[in-house]
């Protein structure tokens, strides 16, 4: 049980945070988790994610989840977000192209643009 | 974060760096700083493009263009023709695009603004994008009544199917004295080919408690149900676990911020019943009983669960009330034409190229929705027909592909919005089919308490069936629109009432489809 | 023998729904027995002729054992274009049973359902609370495969 000015707080705090966290890490990377993605295997790819970014020890990456955009037939979609650039969105995703995408775009900083199905700043 | 106008991906692979990309990708970038586009242009560099020997490449978003075999000469000319005036170089330029890519159109979005963005599960996401600040707006500064009056004014209708105006419903119900009334979210999705409240529950759940705390507060109910289909399993995870945050960040709960109004919200299940849609049905299963409908009047407002008063509305209805609350109902209206404002979700499935859903704005044409949001019509095949609306819905010919999608223009083709669902036939398709499906659909759902849908369905299952078998009688088109007819007039909800729409839709456009099966 | 469920609710009739779903989903067979019926009835203290009536009326529950995977493959128009009778014809094919019949070793109940809500991703089948789109006939033989432990 929080009060109003405490709530207030807490939005205030969640607005900073994401931007503090995008400073925090270069990539945030979002796994769209509706059932249409679950569906399709999101939850591989999210699983397949964090192991490739464990295995290679990679540090400024921040994976979360979220809900569907809307385009099912594209699931499992995968967003990559880097500050000051455009969201890349990945989709029809697996494991084999979620690895890659760890290893060229958050490693090695190239957008894989075969997997790419839209470039909005979201 | 910065907004571009333009990004270009270069191509960036052994065979373009060879053709020298990172001395053209320099002189690109000079280029664009000596004209000032620096901060609106931005340049990517990615893995290859997928093309092949094609030298230096790069693709310009969102036009789409594809510039190849590029050489330090080019450069100045697409910096001074395509970034300054907005003039593609086509000599330079591959004639198809790459790939067409996807614009999800979330700056039109209202109900769905946050799906596919936010975590669903942290309450903070929600907050952090201004979450909440409608129900304190609500809550703390303005009446009940000029809440109801708010929504009245922004033309909000309910987006379940009727197309009920929001606010009118809602101010039969504030003025009764009543020692308890109740806010019911209709959560019951089951019109095939309809999965948009499916979406905000799992994608901004949030949202929805956020409306239901407002309606419920501008109605005067303490207490608040979400009526959810047993199938969607994750939705009422994710509610479940709204709940318990927003509970325990004190927006939820008794003498909410010293406001003295309490609230309290509970989910109730469902176990597959595609009546319990029908309001008075699913007041009957949340008290634990078959899902008949019940007789109107008295109509929930003034009794309905448990007899106390009760508002009961659709999740996509609810998720736009924050909205409206925060910004006004003039900006409302903004979206949308007159009498219909908003934006509605559609949900686009069958023989198009990129099956999904698309929030815009309420009004915009079938063609529009199908080509652009639904990827078109399945390549290399034709539009035949598309049923609207969902199984209660109306199967509309090529030649009303141009119908804006609003309550009222699809009225003036006997059709209705129904709950948004666009299902798409390619030549492919046969409507003979069709209707057998949607008919068997019907004689399923039929819950058997008035005898014109019990054996209205019966009748039309067994008709439609011998049709499809070949064993049909020209005469058999005709009995199935009276029995349709004697359905839509005599029962007693709208399930046995709307199978008059998709009955007579196939065989006024189709005829060829049922004669080719009966000749 | 219902007392952990009952626990859960209070003896009211709207708490109906929910402690039938929990006995089903309790129980290895997935059904209501008569014999649950009548301890709920004893515990809510209503008719159980009201809760037969409530049991037959939703599709979600089952008055006779089922398998222990619950196949619910949705029928309803989108997916219905989109191939779901040839999906049931494979599945029939795989399992050797008819809709609404259970597998000998009872591993599998075939049911059909109305529209499960995932229709961009037709045709659409849900085995327990998983979702299953896009299918395709070599698609089923996998999942299948998956719940049989691979064997064929």
């Amino acid at each position: 049980m929080k009060t109003l000015a405490e709530l207030r707080m807490i939005r205030e705090k969640a607005q900073e945070e994401m931007k503090l966290r995008e400073s925090n890490y270069l990539f945030k990377v979002v796994v769209g988790m509706g059932t249409s993605g679950i569906a399709m295997g999101s939850r591989e790819v999210m699983k397949a994610i964090l192991e490739e970014i464990a295995q290679r020890g990679i540090k400024n990456v921040l994976v979360t989840q979220t809900g569907e955009k809307g385009l099912s037939s594209l699931e499992p979609v995968v967003d990559v977000i880097e500050e000051g650039k455009p969201t890349i969105t990945y989709g029809n995703m697996d494991i084999a192209k979620a690895r890659k995408m760890v290893a060229e775009h958050l490693v090695n900083g190239k957008v894989v643009n075969e997997y790419v199905v839209s470039t909005e700043n979201l | 974060m910065k907004f571009y106008r333009s990004h270009i991906l270069i191509g960036i692979d052994d065979s373009s760096l060879a053709a020298g990309v990172k001395e053209i990708e320099a002189l690109l970038r000079s280029e664009l700083q000596k004209n000032n586009l620096s901060d609106e242009i931005n340049i990517l560099e990615t893995g290859t493009l997928g093309l092949f020997g094609t030298g230096v490449s790069m693709t310009v978003f969102p036009e789409q263009v594809t510039y190849v075999n590029l050489t330090a000469a080019d450069v100045p000319e697409i910096v001074s023709e395509h970034f300054l005036k907005g003039r593609p170089v086509t000599r330079l330029a591959l004639k198809a695009p790459l790939k067409k890519h996807y614009d999800y159109n979330y700056k039109n979005r209202i109900v769905l603004a946050n799906s596919g963005k936010i975590n669903p599960e942290d309450i903070k996401d929600y907050l952090a994008a201004g979450g909440y600040e409608a129900w304190e707006k609500a809550l703390l500064i303005m009446q009940p009544g000029e809440v109801v009056d708010e929504v009245k004014a922004s033309g909000l209708r309910g987006r379940g199917g009727a197309g009920f105006p929001t606010g009118l419903k809602w101010s039969f119900t504030a003025p009764i004295k009543a020692e308890q009334k109740l806010f019911v979210i209709n959560a019951d999705e089951g019109e095939p080919g309809t999965f948009k409240d499916r979406l905000i529950m799992e994608g901004d759940p949030h949202k929805l408690l956020e409306g239901i705390m407002i309606g419920s507060y501008a109605v005067g109910a303490t207490k608040a149900y979400i009526y959810i289909r047993g199938e969607y399993k994750l939705c009422i995870h994710r509610l479940e676990i709204a709940i318990k945050d927003a509970y325990e960040y004190g927006l939820l709960g008794n003498n909410i911020f010293d406001s003295g109004f309490d609230l309290d919200i509970y989910i109730k299940i469902g176990a597959g019943a595609y009546v319990c849609g029908e309001e008075t049905a699913l007041i009957e299963s949340m008290e634990g009983n078959r899902g008949n409908p019940r007789s109107k009047p008295p109509f929930p407002g003034v009794q309905g669960a448990w007899q106390l008063p009760t508002v009961v509305n659709n999740v996509e209805t609810i998720a736009n009330v924050p909205a409206i609350i925060t910004n006004g109902s003039e900006w409302y209206k903004g979206y949308g034409p007159d009498g219909c404002s908003g934006t509605k979700v559609f949900t686009i499935m069958g023989d198009v190229n990129l099956p999904g859903l698309c929030e815009v704005d309420m009004g915009t044409s079938l063609r529009t929705i199908i080509d652009e949001f639904g990827g078109g019509v399945k390549e290399g095949h034709q539009f035949k027909a598309a049923l609207v609306g969902g199984a209660a819905g109306v199967f509309l010919p090529i030649e009303r592909l141009d119908v804006n999608m609003d309550y009222n223009s699809l009225r003036n083709y006997a059709a209705v919005l129904g709950s948004g669902a666009i299902l798409v036939m390619d030549e492919r398709a046969d409507i003979v089919d069709m209707l057998y499906s949607v008919i068997r659909f019907f004689r399923h759902e039929s819950c058997g308490k008035c005898s014109p849908c019990a054996n209205g369905n019966e009748m039309l299952y067994k008709l439609i069936s011998k049709i499809r078998k070949g064993k049909g009688a020209p005469e058999d088109l005709y009995n199935m629109d009276k029995v349709a007819e004697a359905m839509f007039h005599s029962s007693f909800c709208a399930l046995g009432q709307s199978l008059v729409m998709p009955i007579r839709s196939a065989i006024e456009h189709f005829k060829a489809d049922f004669l080719k099966r009966i000749n | 023998m219902y007392e952990e469920i009952f626990k859960k609710y209070t003896p009211e009739k709207e708490n109906l729904i929910y402690i039938l779903h929990e006995i089903q989903d309790t129980h290895p067979q997935q059904y209501i027995s008569e014999e649950a019926v009548e301890w709920v009835a004893e515990y809510l203290q209503i008719e159980p002729s009201h809760i037969f009536g409530v049991l037959t009326f939703y599709t979600m529950f089952s008055t006779k054992p089922r398998g222990k995977n619950i196949i619910r493959l949705c029928e309803s128009p989108p997916c219905f274009l989109r191939g779901s009778e040839k999906m049931l014809k494979r599945l029939a094919q795989l399992l050797k049973v008819k809709a609404g019949e259970t597998t000998s070793d009872g591993l599998f109940t075939l049911e059909l359902c109305a529209c499960l809500g995932v229709c961009g991703n037709a045709p659409v089948m849900m085995i327990n609370e998983d979702v299953y789109g896009d299918l395709t006939e070599e698609k089923l033989d996998k999942i299948i495969a998956s719940y049989t432990g691979g064997e064929k």
